[in-house]
């Protein structure tokens, strides 16, 4: 294999990893963060419980949606996944926060 | 990804559309047929009668077979024939749970009204079974169906939404359509049916998933209400709390004439207003009867009369919601379902749907004529991957329609005392779909596309004639008799032969001499490439 065609498929390979990585942050990371906002939401909603669900879950098919369209809008695979697991961690964290807050 | 957002959304748009193309194809063709399923019904069962018996003779004739079949039921239902939902006088009832089930085993009949006994007609899966395909699949499991045709209309979502932000020029490519130029005139042809009916198609999607919006995010469900088997229904409860829900008194009682209580009704919505009637614990001293009206908007649940059941007093007038996000999602579910609708915006409906699945179509179809003349420059000829997209694009844009025929001939061929003849009809839909996908693989693939389009269009336009030679309302009579729902059937059919025809002819033309006599049938070629031009 000459020099050349090795960089080629090298490079082929690690655009086909990316792909596969961008699919995961898509399906994976967008429906964790689709489902924690939507429960985050669902918690502090002012209405009563069944209404406040009911709200989040109509909502989350959008918040899915706009997450998958971002990940394959942005330049890098990296920016995509942090873009995805910083706002979970923040998002379930306060969530976990407000359950916490009201148990007590 | 890609250099620039719209580079990186047509990517997206691509690969997303071809991932789950197919099962959408099918999804959106079985659910507009679902737009017409009770008159689809009635084709299917020709020997039913065209019922239009009084109001209070109906409910006399079902509260006395209730009485007979279901005395100690916990819940009746009754649906007279007064609205296109239910041509006949439909009554199913519920019994009380027994040992450790959840919900008492259930029974429904129709009703003939001349005899007061159940109709006797053609066993059938009907429109019915034909519209559920299009969500719960068949031969699959619930569960799994669910969540394939979840996955698919995500993907729909992220089509419809990476398709809008390719678009730079929404409204000028709407007006745009290039004429036999090949690739062109497929992309125009995708720009202009996806535009024309895109609120269509995002509401389409996006109600959809709010279906079993509970069953995709169970999280969201669970957090509130805890995990366990019956969370969800915990959930379902509260938000559609029916206030009027009473627990068995276990003191019988005699019911008051339903006669009366429907009187009531028509008092204040005026006559033939009634979609249903609902009575909980017939025969004990709680027993309720809910009367529910005809649906007039989008709102799914109707407004609601609820009486007590003893003495007949009318207990409330129920307003069709209560809370801003059960009025949003009865909305999207309403509106998904169409069922107010009446005949100009059901054919509305109807069209959109078929330039839904128009779309679908035409998206596939561009994918493979955008690659062939790349894939046919290669030495070793199309990679395993474009035959096998260029298979299953033949297959099923064709096969699915060749399949709902096969399934309508099922209906009129298969012996009427057959016991398993319902399953069959199904079967002779897939059997026919899979047989398509297959065909293409022993033929060249234009000549096979040709081939096809062609059988479907017989398929169709014969149907009228089995209707003929099999039951005695063919379209002479019923054009007469002016029986819309068998005209129309059978019109719709011939209709449907003719774009099929005329499908087969425009592409017959564009086809060199060469790719329909090829030496060896088996020899693979691709002569599309001048055929596109």
């Amino acid at each position: 294999m000459t020099r050349s065609t090795l960089q080629l498929s090298q490079a082929t390979n690690r655009y086909r990893w990316q792909i596969v990585s961008r699919i995961l942050a898509a399906t994976v990371g967008g429906y964790a963060v689709a489902n924690i906002s939507a429960i985050l939401l669902s918690f502090i909603l002012p209405m009563s419980r069944s209404e406040a669900v009911m709200t989040s879950l109509l909502l989350s098919f959008a918040i899915y949606t706009l997450a998958i369209l971002w990940v394959f809008a942005v330049k890098s695979v990296l920016k995509a996944w942090l873009g995805l697991v910083i706002p979970s961690v923040l998002l379930g964290a306060l969530a976990l926060l407000v359950k916490l807050v009201e148990a007590a | 990804m890609k250099n620039g957002l719209r580079q990186s959304m047509a990517w997206l748009h691509t690969w997303v559309g071809l991932g789950v193309g197919w099962i959408l194809f099918f999804m959106f063709l079985t659910g507009t047929l679902g737009y017409f399923d009770t008159e689809i019904d009635r084709w299917m069962q020709p020997e039913l009668p065209m019922e239009q018996a009084s109001l209070v003779e109906s409910v006399r004739i079902a509260e006395a077979r209730l009485q007979q079949q279901a005395p100690a039921a916990e819940r009746w239902f009754i649906n007279p024939a007064t609205n296109r939902d239910s041509p006949n006088l439909r009554i199913f009832w519920q019994d009380k749970p027994v040992g450790d089930e959840k919900r008492g085993a259930t029974g429904n009949e129709l009703l003939d009204i001349a005899t007061g006994l159940p109709v006797t007609a053609r066993e059938t899966g009907g429109g019915q079974i034909l519209y559920r395909m299009h969500y719960a699949l068949h031969y699959l499991p619930l569960d799994l169906a669910y969540w394939i045709i979840g996955v698919c209309s995500m993907f729909m979502m992220v089509a419809i939404i990476s398709g809008i932000i390719i678009h730079k020029k929404i409204f000028k490519d709407f007006f745009t359509f290039r004429r036999g130029r090949g690739q062109r005139s497929w992309l125009d042809m995708h720009n202009v049916l996806s535009v024309v009916a895109l609120p269509f198609h995002i509401m389409i999607t996006y109600s959809g998933l709010i279906f079993f919006a509970a069953v995709y995010m169970p999280l969201i469900v669970t957090s509130s209400y805890g995990f366990g088997e019956d969370t969800e229904r915990v959930f379902f409860d509260e938000l559609l709390a029916e206030e009027n829900k009473l627990e068995r008194a276990n003191v019988s009682a005699p019911m008051a004439p339903l006669d009366s209580i429907i009187k009531v009704a028509e008092e204040r919505w005026g006559k033939e207003q009634l979609r249903y009637i609902d009575v909980s614990h017939p025969g004990d001293a709680n027993a309720r009867v809910a009367i529910g009206s005809h649906l007039d908007s989008p709102l799914r649940s109707s407004a609601e009369l609820v009486f007590d059941g003893v003495t007949g007093e009318l207990l409330n007038n129920q307003a069709a919601f209560s809370s801003a996000p059960r009025a949003v999602r009865d909305t999207l579910l309403g509106l998904h379902e169409g069922l107010f609708a009446g005949p100009l915006l059901r054919w509305l409906y109807f069209l959109s749907g078929l330039l839904g699945t128009a779309m679908i179509a035409t998206g596939m179809v561009l994918w493979t004529v955008k690659r062939r003349p790349q894939q046919l420059k290669q030495a070793r000829g199309p990679d395993f991957g474009h035959r096998l997209v260029e298979c299953l694009n033949l297959g099923t844009l064709v096969g699915v329609p060749a399949g709902i025929a096969a399934y309508f001939w099922a209906n009129r061929l298969l012996p009427v005392d057959f016991m398993a003849r319902s399953d069959w009809e199904v079967h002779a839909l897939f059997g026919t779909w899979f047989a398509a996908c297959l065909y293409p693989i022993i033929r060249p693939i234009m000549r096979a596309w040709v081939e096809e389009l062609w059988f479907a269009a017989a398929a169709f336009a014969l149907l009228p004639l089995v209707n003929f030679l099999t039951t005695d309302r063919h379209l002479g009579r019923s054009l007469v008799d002016q029986d819309w729902v068998f005209a129309g059937f059978d019109l719709t059919m011939l209709a449907v032969s003719l774009f099929l025809g005329v499908a087969a002819i425009k592409l017959r033309r564009r086809l060199p001499q060469a790719a329909l006599n090829p030496a060896k049938p088996t020899d693979y070629r691709h002569p599309q490439q001048e055929a596109i031009q």
